[in-house]
């Protein structure tokens, strides 16, 4: 954690592939050990933020510092939950062999020395999302909820001090919504851990998250979820008629960032 | 490799004794046996391990499709007049390292791949009909010719097998990583282009010494169908590249011991000792559910 207490410090930053950007003039600094969502419509440039982060992708304009540092791709101070459908089903890999990769994977050679850490590391690391049961199945057999799990076990094996989670919480039903976020939520307490998570639906983080990071039309706002999720701030920001509707169960839709085209998941 | 041995060596009328111990003599008394054994030995351990990387990363048709472009390549080096050997790695190693580099651009073009390997074996049919009066040059590479193996092949692969074990041991843990979750490892600082492309080079070498047993219509039962079964065993990676490369040499041996007692070609046992092992083992374990479903229904 960098001394000023920011994890995530952006300044004018602009993102896009080539010369083309998806979105700029980005300012703004997450604090360590802080919840944030990112949110925003499809194609929006979430996922890009992420590997601006990881160091995959380097911006094409501005300032980012993580960690108090430039961005350097394998970063071992990050832990890194990736988007994507579940594993295949015949891929045929234990659950604790998976998490281990998130331990040395990324090391030449075979492993030979530092079984009993690696071995102990991983332990923990499985029985802190509650994996026991499982961890020793096929990862590819198992539900889409225990396979989550495990992708936190891996990305927190490292002993990280920014936990990156894109979409985790796409290929799951609401039940495992809720166990997941609470999950999350908790290990990024005992750890003060810094959580940036990209979500479709702001619902079920809402009672978790610190801070909401809207991505939408080329723009970066942030701030607390009941200050941005508002249909004056939203509609502000934009320049568009955005409205946030709220149902009798307390859920929030937002309604009118989405380009024209319609999209499945809203 | 070239060297033919006469049919009527290769299929002595070699009679199973009584005497295990004098069957056993009698296999290895021979020096085309002995070679046999000694090549596919190497070539099985080389195929059982890259095969378990290569159900991972769910490629086993870009190993058929290298195995069928070294196919062009072996035939059209005969025309040159060059070692088929020569031609043979020269193709699977370009063709790999481009399949390599394409990477995950090239996940689900089945296609792309099919037309590419259609068209290699056709070229490989020019050169064929290029090279007059050799039509068991072409046989040997389509079919394999594990009898006609000489000293210096059996070092050539030995040397080549060498190459591949340690290659596969350098980039083991993260080839794995990259396997199970390239997203994930490249995030990880892994360099997963550069190890899609080592991968598909060493799987080149391995298909080109493989060709030499079974063939390049047959790879699958040496590279593919021994780790396909493995995997079904066991989910831990290093046993189930044991248990790969552990079946791949009882295939490649009792396929040569059973030839050697019958008229008919070692690849035909070879693979169909793989293929009745594949059926078994699915069979067993379907087996197994109806009876686990069948208790759970009574219970």
């Amino acid at each position: 954690m960098s001394d000023r207490g920011a994890a995530i410090e952006a300044d004018g930053l602009a993102a896009g592939y080539g010369s083309t950007a998806i979105w700029s003039q980005a300012s703004f600094s997450i604090p360590a050990g802080s919840f944030t969502a990112i949110l925003g419509p499809n194609g929006a440039g979430k996922s890009t933020l992420i590997k601006l982060i990881l160091g995959l992708l380097h911006p094409i304009a501005g300032k980012l510092e993580v960690l108090g540092e430039a961005p350097t791709r394998g970063n071992p101070r990050i832990g890194y939950v990736p988007q994507g459908s579940a594993f295949d089903p015949e891929l045929s890999i234990r659950g604790r062999d998976f998490v281990g990769l998130g331990v040395d994977g990324h090391k030449w050679g075979m492993r030979l020395t530092g079984r009993p850490q690696i071995a102990s590391a991983t332990d923990e690391s499985i029985r802190a999302v509650g994996a026991e049961a499982y961890a020793d199945r096929q990862l590819g057999r198992l539900s889409g909820g225990e396979q989550q799990r495990l992708l936190l076990a891996q990305a927190l094996v490292g002993q990280p001090s920014l936990l990156l989670m894109d979409e985790p919480l796409s290929h799951l039903d609401v039940r495992n919504q809720g166990a997941i976020v609470q999950l999350i939520s908790e290990v990024a307490r005992q750890r003060n851990l810094t959580v940036l998570l990209i979500a479709h639906d702001v619902n079920p983080l809402l009672s978790h998250i610190d801070h909401v990071l809207y991505i939408a039309q080329g723009k970066l706002a942030m701030g607390k979820p009941a200050d941005i999720i508002t249909s004056e701030t939203l509609s502000a920001i934009y320049s568009a008629p955005v409205e946030v509707l709220r149902d009798r169960l307390g859920r929030v839709f937002v309604v009118g960032l989405e380009e024209e085209v319609s999209h499945p998941h809203g | 490799m070239v060297e033919l041995i006469p049919m009527s060596v290769a299929t002595a009328a070699t009679d199973l004794s009584w005497n295990p111990l004098d069957d056993l003599a009698l296999l290895f008394h021979y020096e085309f046996m002995v070679h046999a054994f000694e090549a596919g030995t190497v070539v099985a351990i080389v195929a059982g391990a890259i095969g378990y990387f290569v159900v991972l990363r769910g490629s086993a048709f870009a190993a058929h499709a290298l195995s069928h472009i070294g196919f062009a390549g072996a035939t059209g080096a005969v025309v040159v007049a060059l070692s088929p050997i020569v031609g043979l790695l020269a193709f699977t190693l370009g063709a790999g390292i481009a399949i390599g580099a394409l990477g995950n651009r090239l996940r689900g073009r089945d296609v792309t791949i099919g037309i590419v390997l259609a068209w290699a074996l056709g070229l490989g049919v020019l050169f064929i009909s290029l090279y007059r009066g050799y039509a068991t040059e072409a046989y040997a590479l389509l079919f394999g010719q594990i009898l006609g193996i000489s000293t210096s092949d059996v070092i050539a692969t030995l040397a080549a097998g060498v190459v591949t074990i340690v290659a596969l041991v350098v980039v083991y843990r993260p080839l794995l990583f990259s396997s199970v979750d390239e997203d994930l490892a490249s995030a990880k600082g892994v360099p997963v282009t550069l190890l899609s492309i080592v991968f598909m080079a060493i799987l080149a070498v391995a298909v080109s010494e493989a060709v030499q047993v079974v063939g390049v219509l047959l790879i699958f039962a040496l590279i593919v169908t021994p780790a396909a079964i493995a995997v079904r065993f066991s989910s831990r990676p290093p046993i189930a590249i044991g248990i790969g490369i552990l079946l791949a040499l009882a295939f490649t041996w009792f396929g040569l011991a059973i030839a050697f007692f019958s008229p008919h070609p070692v690849s035909f046992f070879i693979t169909t000792l793989a293929f009745a092992t594949y059926l078994a083992v699915r069979l067993a374990e379907a087996l197994r559910l109806r009876l686990h479903a069948k208790r759970l229904a009574n219970s």
